[in-house]
C-alpha cells in the first residue's frame, strides 16, 4: 500500500442473503483528497460506506482505512475517522456545548481541548449565542453544519459524509462545501456521497456506482470528456440508465 | 365510499405488517386469560405450616393428622422448641404455626379444657386470617367428633346452595374482568398510538389534504381495531367456555352487543387521548396510567370496590370498565337479560356519546 | 474510565431533561403508593344479606336481629318472597340469601330439628365461602341459645373444650397496607429498571444516534455500562423515595436492616436491567419495546405474588414463579421490612437473583451487536 492512500479497497463485497449489495469494488482514495461517491438510490453507496466505517462486516475482500486493516484493527480505524450519517445524529435534548463535550470526550480529548475546540467551532459557525440552546431547537441547516463540525472534533484523518446536504437550502450547501474544502486543506481526507451533481463537480475525484459495482472513476472533468458530456449530470444519467436494480 | 374502503385497507396493512405488535395484541388476551383463569386465585390452599408439639399424645397426633389431610395445609416443619419458631418465619418457610402445650391430652381429659396456640405470619393479613379460620374449623371439627356419640336436641340444620358458581371457580370472577382489560387496552391504547404515529411521521398531513372527510378518517382508524377487538372477544369467549368451563348463561347476542358497545367506548377514549398527546410515548403513558391501571383497579374484579375509601368509590363510577364488568357478570354468568342491565347499558351509551363528541370536536380543532 | 464518565454525564443530562421520565420517577411512586394500597384491599367485610322470612315467628325475628347486629352483615332486604331476594342477588344488591322456611319454629320445638336454606352468590368464590362460614357460626350461636332456653344446664355433661388462641406475628393489627406497600415498591423499582432502560436504548436506535456512537471508539461494554449505571442509580433513588413515602404515609419502618434491603435491591436491579437491555436488543421501535415490556411486566407482576399467594397457584405457575425475579424481590421486601429477616435469611434469594443477573446480562451482551 502506498503511503499516499488514505483508503485502499480491493474486491470488497457485501451480500445480504441472495442479494449482492456491493459487488467486488476496488479503489484507492488519496490523502487529503475530496472523494465523491456517487450512485443512484440502491446502488450500494451507503452499504459500502458503512463497511468502511466498521458499522457492517464485509462478506469478502480487503480494505485498509487510515492505515489500518478493516478486519484486524477496527477499533484503531474508529479513532481515526469521523462520520456523519444521513440521519441527524446529534442529541436533540443536549445543548451544542454538551454535544461537543460528549463526542469530544468519547474520542479521548482532554477538557482543555474540548473547550478550545468548542470555542473555535462556535466562533466559526457564528453560534456563540446558541451555545447553550438545545440542539433540536436549531434550524436544519445549522444542525447539519454542526454535525459536520462535531464529526471533525477529534481531527480525524478521514471523514465520511453520507449525503450531508440533503434537504438544505443552496446557500447553506455552499457554506457547507466551503467547510469541506477547509477540512481537506488541513489534510483531512473527505469521503462524501451525494445526489447533487453540482456538488460532484466540487470533488477532486468521483466514482459512480451502478448495481453494486463501480462503473466509472476519475476526476469530474476527465469523466465529462470520456463520456462526451457537458457535466457530471449527463455522465451520471448515462451510467445510471444502465441500472437493472430499481430504486428501493 | 370507495375511497373510504381504501383507507380501511391501508389501516389493516399497518396493523398486519407489524408482526411483533400483532403477536402481542393477540397473545396478550390468551396469556391473561390463562394466568387469571388458572394461576391467580384468592383461594388459600397448600399453605406451609409448622407444628410445635410439646405433648406428642394421641389427641395432638390426630389433630395434626387432620390438619395434614386437609387441602389447605402442608406440614413443612416439625419443631422442637419455641425458639425455633421465629427463624422459620423469618426465612419465609411457613405461614402458620400450631403450638400444643405439654400434657395436652391429660388436661383435656381431666380438666375438660386444653389450649392450642395458632401463630400466623400476618405480613399478608388476609392469608393469616383465612388460615386461622381454617385451622380453627378443623380443630373444632375434631372437638365435635369427640362428643359425637351424644345425641343433641333442637338442631338447626343449614342447607347451602352456591348460586351461579357451585364449584367456586375463580375464573367466573376473572373472565369478565379480563375482557374489560383487553378491550380497553386494544381499543384505547392502540388507536391512540396509531393516530399519534401518523401525526408524528407527518403522513397525517397528507391524508388531511386529501378530499376525504375527517370523520371518515377517524372511522377508518377505528374499524381495524374494532375488528381486532371482536376477534379477541371471540377468542376469550371460546377459551372461557371450552377451557375454563365458564358458561355463557345469558343471551349471546346481548353479550356481544355489550362488548361491541364497550369497545366503541374504548376507541372513543383512544381518540381523545390521541388528540391530547404530542408523541407516541406520551400517548402510551397516558393510556397506561390513565386507562389501564384504573381499569384494573376500579372495575371491581380484582379489588372489591366497597372496601375502598369513599373518594375512590366515587371515582370508580367514572370508569367505563366498572359498568361493563357488571354487565358481563350479569349477562354471562348470572344469565339475566336486558331488564337487569339496562341502567348500566345506558350509562355506557352516555359515556360513548360524550367521549365521541369531545374527541371529534378536538380532532376538528386540530385540523384547522 | 474517562469515556465512561463522559457517557454517564450525557445520560444523566438527558434523563433529567426529559419531563416524562421525571414525572415517571417522582410522581408515579407517589400515586401508586397512595392509591394502590388504599384500593387494593381484599378483606371480606360488609356482606350484604337478604333474609327471606316465611315463618314470622319470634325465633325467626331473633335470628334476623342477631344477623343484622353482627359486624359482618348488612341486612339489605327483608322479605317473605324468595324470588324477591334472588332478584336482589341478580342486581348485585345482596351477596347472601338466608331463607327461614314456614313453620321453622314449630318444627324446631316439636320435631327437634329444623332447616334453614342459604344461597350464596358464588361468582366471587372467596366472598361466598367466608360469607357462608360467618353465617353458619352465627346460626350455631343461635342454636346454642335456643338449646339453653329449653334445657337445664346441669343435665348436660361438660364437654371437652379446646380453647384456640391465635396470634398474628409481624403485623399484629392485620394492616393490609403493611402487606401491599413493600410489594408496590418492588413494582416501581422493576419498572424503572427494565421499562425505562429498554426504552432509552431503543430510542437511540430509532433516532439513529446509535449509528454515530457505533463509529466512535467506544467499547461495547462501556456503552452498556453507560446505559445501565444511570438506571441502576435511578432504581435505587426510586426505592429510597418509596421507602420514605412508606414511612411518612403508612408509618412503615423496616424491621430489618436497610442495608439488607439496599444490598438486595442493588443486585436485583442488575438482573432487571439485564432484562431491559435484552428487550432493547430484540426490538426496533419504542412502541414495540413498550408493548413487550408491558406484556412481560404484567406476567411477572401478576405471577410474582403481589396480590395472590404463590402457594395457592397450580404447579406449573409455581414453577414459573421460580424463574421470575420479581417473586424473589417481593418476598425479600416483605421478609426484611415486616419480619426483620437478615442477610442470612435471604441468602438463597440473593444467590438466585445474582444468577439471573449474570444470565440475563450475558445473553443481552452477546445479542447486542455493534457491527452487523
Amino acid at each position: 500500500m502506498s503511503m499516499e492512500a488514505a483508503i485502499s479497497v480491493s474486491d470488497l463485497t457485501k451480500r445480504f442473503g441472495d442479494f449482492t449489495a456491493v459487488d467486488g469494488i476496488t479503489f484507492d482514495v488519496k490523502k487529503g483528497e475530496i472523494f465523491g461517491f456517487l450512485g443512484a438510490n440502491g446502488a450500494g453507496k451507503t452499504t459500502a460506506m458503512r463497511m468502511l466505517c466498521g458499522l457492517s462486516l464485509p462478506t469478502s475482500g480487503q480494505a485498509n482505512v487510515a492505515g489500518f486493516d478493516l478486519y484486524k484493527e477496527p477499533e484503531k480505524i474508529k479513532k481515526n475517522i469521523g462520520y456523519m450519517s444521513q440521519k441527524f445524529s446529534l442529541y436533540g435534548d443536549l445543548t451544542i456545548r454538551e454535544n461537543n463535550r460528549f463526542y469530544g470526550g468519547i474520542y479521548g480529548l482532554t477538557d482543555q481541548q474540548i473547550k478550545e475546540k468548542t470555542q473555535f467551532m462556535l466562533e466559526h459557525l457564528h453560534l456563540e449565542d446558541q451555545a447553550d440552546t438545545l440542539v433540536r431547537a436549531l434550524p436544519l441547516g445549522w444542525k447539519q453544519k454542526l454535525s459536520f463540525s462535531v464529526s471533525m472534533i477529534h481531527d480525524p484523518k478521514i471523514v465520511f459524509l453520507d449525503e450531508p446536504t440533503g434537504g438544505v437550502d443552496p446557500i447553506t450547501r455552499r457554506e457547507f462545501w466551503s467547510m469541506i474544502y477547509e477540512a481537506a486543506h488541513s489534510g483531512t481526507t473527505v469521503f462524501v456521497t451525494t445526489h447533487y451533481m453540482d456538488e460532484a463537480e466540487y470533488c477532486d475525484r468521483v466514482s459512480i456506482m451502478v448495481d453494486g459495482k463501480i462503473e466509472a472513476m476519475d476526476s469530474p472533468s476527465a469523466l465529462s470528456k470520456q463520456y462526451n458530456a457537458k457535466g457530471m449530470e449527463e455522465v451520471f444519467v448515462q451510467l445510471a440508465r444502465k441500472a437493472i436494480r430499481s430504486d428501493n | 365510499m370507495k375511497q373510504f374502503l381504501y383507507f380501511i385497507r391501508k389501516e389493516f396493512y399497518h396493523l398486519l405488517r407489524d408482526r411483533r405488535t400483532l403477536f402481542i395484541l393477540f397473545g396478550m388476551p390468551m396469556a391473561q386469560i390463562l394466568i387469571f383463569g388458572f394461576a391467580l386465585t384468592n383461594e388459600v390452599k397448600n399453605s406451609r405450616i409448622a407444628i410445635l408439639d410439646n405433648s406428642k399424645d394421641e389427641v395432638t397426633l390426630s389433630i395434626i393428622h387432620r390438619l395434614e389431610a386437609s387441602r389447605y395445609f402442608t406440614i413443612a416443619e416439625n419443631l422442637n422448641s419455641y425458639a425455633e419458631l421465629e427463624p422459620v418465619f423469618q426465612e419465609g418457610k411457613i405461614r402458620l404455626a400450631v403450638v400444643f402445650p405439654e400434657q395436652f391430652q391429660n388436661s383435656l381429659l381431666h380438666t375438660n379444657e386444653a389450649p392450642i396456640q395458632l401463630i400466623a405470619d400476618a405480613t399478608d393479613p388476609n392469608v393469616a386470617n383465612t388460615l386461622i379460620n381454617y385451622a380453627s374449623a378443623i380443630i373444632m371439627d375434631y372437638q365435635n367428633s369427640m362428643k359425637e356419640t351424644k345425641e343433641f336436641p333442637y338442631v338447626i340444620k343449614t342447607e347451602l346452595r352456591m348460586l351461579y358458581n357451585p364449584q367456586l371457580k375463580g375464573s367466573y370472577n376473572f373472565v369478565p374482568g379480563v375482557m374489560a382489560m383487553i378491550l380497553m387496552l386494544v381499543g384505547a391504547m392502540m388507536t391512540s398510538i396509531s393516530i399519534v404515529r401518523e401525526t408524528e411521521l407527518g403522513t397525517m398531513e397528507v391524508i388531511l389534504v386529501s378530499p376525504i372527510i375527517p370523520i371518515r378518517i377517524i372511522l377508518a382508524k377505528m374499524i381495524p381495531y374494532l375488528l381486532l377487538s371482536m376477534v379477541n372477544i371471540a377468542s376469550i369467549l371460546i377459551i372461557s367456555v371450552y377451557i375454563l368451563e365458564v358458561p355463557i348463561n345469558g343471551s349471546l347476542s346481548l353479550l356481544l352487543f355489550e362488548c361491541f358497545l364497550f369497545t366503541l367506548t374504548a376507541l372513543a377514549l383512544g381518540l381523545l387521548i390521541s388528540s391530547i398527546s404530542s408523541s407516541q410515548q406520551v400517548a402510551m403513558l397516558i393510556s397506561l396510567m390513565g386507562l389501564f391501571l384504573p381499569t384494573v383497579m376500579f372495575s371491581g374484579f380484582m379489588f372489591p370496590i366497597e372496601n375502598m375509601p369513599m373518594p375512590l368509590q366515587l371515582l370508580s363510577n367514572l370508569i367505563p370498565a366498572k359498568w361493563f364488568y357488571y354487565i358481563v357478570k350479569d349477562v354471562m354468568i348470572k344469565g339475566t337479560g336486558l331488564e337487569t342491565v339496562w341502567k348500566e347499558t345506558l350509562i355506557l351509551i352516555g359515556m360513548l356519546v360524550v367521549l365521541l363528541t369531545i374527541s371529534i370536536k378536538k380532532f376538528k380543532v386540530r385540523l384547522e | 474510565m474517562r469515556t465512561l464518565r463522559i457517557l454517564l454525564e450525557k445520560e444523566f443530562r438527558q434523563i433529567f431533561r426529559d419531563p416524562a421520565i421525571l414525572r415517571l420517577i417522582f410522581i408515579m411512586p407517589i400515586i401508586q403508593l397512595l392509591v394502590l394500597p388504599l384500593a387494593a384491599d381484599y378483606e371480606v367485610k360488609d356482606i350484604n344479606i337478604a333474609i327471606v322470612d316465611q315463618d314470622h315467628s319470634s325465633y325467626s325475628r331473633q335470628l334476623t336481629d342477631k344477623i343484622s347486629a353482627s359486624t359482618y352483615f348488612n341486612l339489605v332486604i327483608y322479605t317473605h318472597s324468595y324470588n324477591e331476594a334472588i332478584r336482589g342477588v341478580e342486581k348485585d344488591m345482596a351477596d347472601v340469601v338466608l331463607q327461614i322456611p314456614p313453620s321453622f319454629e314449630k318444627k324446631l320445638i316439636k320435631e327437634n330439628e329444623a332447616k334453614l336454606f342459604m344461597a350464596l352468590n358464588a361468582i366471587n368464590g372467596v366472598k361466598a365461602n367466608l360469607g357462608g362460614v360467618y353465617l353458619r357460626s352465627i346460626i350455631n350461636d343461635f342454636n346454642g341459645e335456643v338449646r339453653l332456653d329449653w334445657l337445664q344446664f346441669p343435665r348436660f355433661n361438660p364437654q371437652p373444650l379446646i380453647r384456640i388462641s391465635s396470634i398474628n406475628w409481624f403485623n399484629p393489627l392485620l394492616n393490609y397496607q403493611f402487606f401491599m406497600v413493600p410489594g408496590i415498591l418492588v413494582i416501581l423499582v422493576t419498572l424503572v429498571g427494565s421499562f425505562l432502560a429498554a426504552l432509552n436504548i431503543v430510542k437511540e436506535k430509532e433516532i439513529g444516534t446509535i449509528e454515530q456512537i457505533n463509529v466512535t471508539p467506544i467499547r461495547k461494554h462501556q456503552f452498556i455500562l453507560g446505559k445501565l449505571i444511570p438506571f441502576w442509580i435511578l432504581g435505587l433513588l426510586v426505592l429510597s423515595i418509596g421507602l420514605l413515602l412508606a414511612r411518612i404515609f403508612y408509618g412503615i419502618i423496616p424491621a430489618g436492616s436497610l442495608l439488607t434491603v439496599y444490598l438486595f435491591a442493588a443486585v436485583y436491579l442488575l438482573a432487571v436491567l439485564g432484562l431491559g437491555l435484552l428487550i432493547s436488543t430484540y426490538t426496533e421501535t419504542q412502541q414495540q419495546a413498550m408493548l413487550i415490556s408491558f406484556f412481560l411486566m404484567m406476567v411477572f407482576i401478576l405471577l410474582g405474588g403481589l396480590y395472590t399467594s404463590i402457594d395457592s397457584m397450580p404447579k406449573w405457575a409455581q414453577i414459573f414463579t421460580m424463574f421470575n425475579p420479581v417473586t424473589y424481590f417481593i418476598e425479600v421486601m416483605r421478609m426484611v421490612v415486616l419480619k426483620g429477616s437478615n442477610l442470612y435469611d435471604i441468602r438463597y434469594h440473593l444467590l438466585i437473583v445474582s444468577g439471573f443477573g449474570v444470565f440475563l446480562n450475558s445473553w443481552a451482551i452477546i445479542n447486542y451487536k455493534k457491527r452487523s
